[in-house]
């Protein structure tokens, strides 16, 4: 009853007319970003961030997430009429998407697409509000040792189920937190890693200049690189009659979208899961347990069905563990939880009782986010086929233009705008080398929280480091990090075995 | 690919030491009485990524090396342009603190839009003229952000007058 109470109240905050603009914005500018090939949800949150000084930070941060909510939307369409991904999680849509496209069903793809991403965002909110406040309860109980070894276990995701190189992974998450530590001691206040004896170093680095670097100018040059000829639209129309039969037909589809939204919250509540693995699990799921196996990548309208709800439902997840235990559960929300940090606020179960018009706000604001999204996702098809044509080069420029000046503008430094080039360059070389970009962007935004944390518990203990073990919950998630970061060696050592015993050819 | 992977790895193990080196300015062991060192984070998170870094260079050497077959640059075509938009953005950059943000990054749209993008005259003139005016009103009139002006400065007084 409590939880309906403050829902009720949050969305006399997310309905005020002014906030209902910033979401109608938000969606429309994020489904452009989120069908534009080469731009996801995490390149617009990155570019638009330093934009949102303009607004409250309530508003602030619903315009952020309207973007967030709208880029999962579009991200499809790019995916269905190109068949090239708006973003990474919009990969496994494109396996059915782009078949069902070539056969003349543009329309209806986009219309399962749509509705998917409805009933996976729809599910996906009702278990965040569900939720959000008894995890932000058990949360309170936390001490800095937990905090640590909760930390601890994000990195250790990243490491055993991110799927990435694991060198690689925990040197870009090594080096985040060094990044983290630039600028004055967070314990004796005294400079440390002042590169060059730059003073512009006295204040650390940004996580938005690392942010803008890395998805701003980097995925520029990388896009650069790898569309250099321009793809073909598909055209697509979409009239009443086909909407019906559209929506008929999606009517079939409940228990792939059910599972899907259930899916695709949980794996997105884990830190280096996220939105991408959930709807590609959703995927292998709905045709494993299809009658039809075989039809799938020919254009079935399940398998445009499955990713999309789960990639949707995964988004919303991912904000939990953000807003109530300050842990991101994607990049994209490592940089909602910045800017967070940046107007002022502490997320974490704090955030609950300390600013439950801002939480409840936020969480009232998917649900008119989702509506919204859905709404004009339909109405604007024709306009995004024709976006689409737009000449990438176009949309380079203006998203470099507003790279420079958008690092600029927080703190007017053009020391900013020179490490934001830096790391666009650095992000674009790493990238290629097949270095993960992820975990050094929430490394550099958790950096000072496991610092203090780490610190603060040694201080207390005079130095003895078993008081990760002793308590209960850290130790769980000391247990649990070390799980997640054997579970990759165990697998590496099993593959080199295998190597070892095939017959050399 | 192996190559670059290689030059990657050592870049970064320089980078490593480079940091555990600035990182001993301050104490890297226990101070009693304050705990860990102001310089330990740091420190030790760099010997952690010099090991990563190490790992990446030792494993480009056996036989079970990731993308031992692909290329770092697949399209060798890429080059100049990649090389050429990161020589014009650093060109911009540097140029902003003489000529101001306006000029600079006319500069930067017209040659963009027109060498890079090969767009014709219209569709550069628009845009190169839209987006600074777009640049004033939103960061300056709206947000009062002053964006750097060089030598462009004076030019600006009259619609300092107008706008504030």
């Amino acid at each position: 009853m409590d939880t309906l109470a403050l829902l009720a109240d949050g969305f006399a905050t997310s309905l005020s007319p002014f906030n209902l603009m910033i979401v109608l914005i938000g969606v429309t500018a994020g489904l452009f970003i989120g069908a534009m090939p080469g731009l996801g949800s995490v390149n617009g949150v990155a570019i638009v961030l330093p934009l949102t000084f303009i607004v409250p930070p309530a508003s602030a941060i619903i315009l952020l997430a309207a973007i967030y909510y709208g880029a999962m939307y579009g991200g499809a369409v790019s995916s269905i009429l190109l068949g090239i991904p708006g973003a990474s999680t919009a990969v496994a849509t494109t396996f059915d998407g782009r078949p069902m496209a070539q056969k003349g069903e543009a329309g209806l793809a986009l219309i399962a697409a749509a509705v998917a991403s409805f009933v996976g965002g729809t599910i996906s909110v009702i278990l965040f509000t569900l939720f959000a406040a008894p995890l932000a309860d058990i949360a309170l109980a936390f001490g800095p040792a937990e905090e640590f070894a909760l930390v601890l276990m994000a990195f250790t995701t990243f490491v055993g189920l991110g799927g990435d190189d694991v060198f690689k992974t925990i040197a870009m998450i090594c080096l985040g937190l060094v990044l983290s530590t630039v600028g004055l001691d967070l314990i004796s206040g005294q400079p440390r890693l002042i590169f060059f004896d730059m003073p512009g170093f006295y204040s650390g680095i940004s996580f938005l200049v690392l942010a803008i670097g890395v998805y701003g100018v980097g995925e520029v040059l990388y896009t650069i690189e790898t569309s250099r000829s321009a793809p073909s639209v598909t055209a697509a129309r979409l009239t009443f009659r086909e909407l019906g039969a559209g929506l008929k037909k999606m009517n079939q589809l409940w228990r792939t979208m059910s599972f899907g939204s259930f899916l695709g919250f949980f794996v997105g509540m884990l830190p280096a899961a996220g939105a991408t693995p959930a709807s590609l699990m959703s995927y292998g799921l709905a045709k494993t347990f299809s009658k039809k196996p075989e039809t799938f990548g020919r254009g079935n309208i399940e398998g445009v069905a499955a990713p999309e709800t789960a990639n949707n439902a995964a988004s919303t997840g991912s904000l939990l563990p953000m807003l109530t235990l300050g842990i991101p559960g994607s990049p994209t929300t490592a940089l909602l939880l910045g800017g967070m940090v940046m107007w002022g606020l502490v997320p974490g179960p704090m955030l609950f009782i300390e600013q439950p018009d801002f939480v409840w706000g936020l969480i009232s604001s998917l649900y008119t986010a989702n509506a919204a999204a859905v709404i004009i996702n339909i109405a604007l098809i024709p306009l995004f086929v024709w976006a689409l044509r737009m000449p990438f080069t176009v949309l380079c420029a203006l998203v470099l233009v507003l790279c420079i000046v958008g690092g600029f503008a927080p703190n007017q430094k053009m020391h900013d705008v020179w490490l934001i080039a830096g790391f666009g360059i650095a992000g674009y070389v790493l990238r290629k080398a097949d270095y993960p970009l992820a975990p050094l962007v929430l490394a550099l935004v958790l950096g000072p929280l496991m610092e203090k944390s780490f610190r603060q518990s040694l201080i207390a203990e005079q130095g003895d480091i078993m008081v990760f073990v002793e308590r209960p919950l850290s130790a769980i998630f000391i247990g649990l990090s070390v799980v997640f970061f054997v579970l990759p060696l165990i697998k590496l050592m099993r593959r080199n075995k295998g190597k070892s015993l095939a017959p050399a050819e | 690919m192996l190559v670059a992977d290689r030059l990657i790895a050592v870049a970064m193990m320089g980078l490593s030491l480079y940091f555990m080196w600035h990182a001993t300015v301050l104490p890297i062991g226990w101070v009693e009485g304050a705990g860990p060192g102001g310089g330990a984070f740091p420190f030790w998170l760099s010997v952690v990524m010099l090991v990563a870094s190490a790992g990446v260079l030792l494993r480009s050497f056996s036989r079970a090396a990731p993308h031992m077959d692909e290329k770092f640059i697949p399209d060798a075509d890429a080059v100049p342009q990649i090389l050429g938009v990161s020589a014009l953005l650093i060109a911009t950059i540097a140029a902003i603190p003489f000529a101001g943000a306006y000029v600079s990054l006319i500069v930067f749209l017209l040659v963009y839009l027109r060498l890079f993008g090969g767009h014709g005259w219209v569709l550069t003139g628009s845009l190169t003229l839209a987006t600074p005016v777009f640049l004033f009103f939103f960061f300056e009139v709206t947000l009062k952000i002053l964006l750097p002006k060089g030598w462009t400065e004076p030019l600006f007084i009259p619609l300092y007058a107008q706008f504030f």
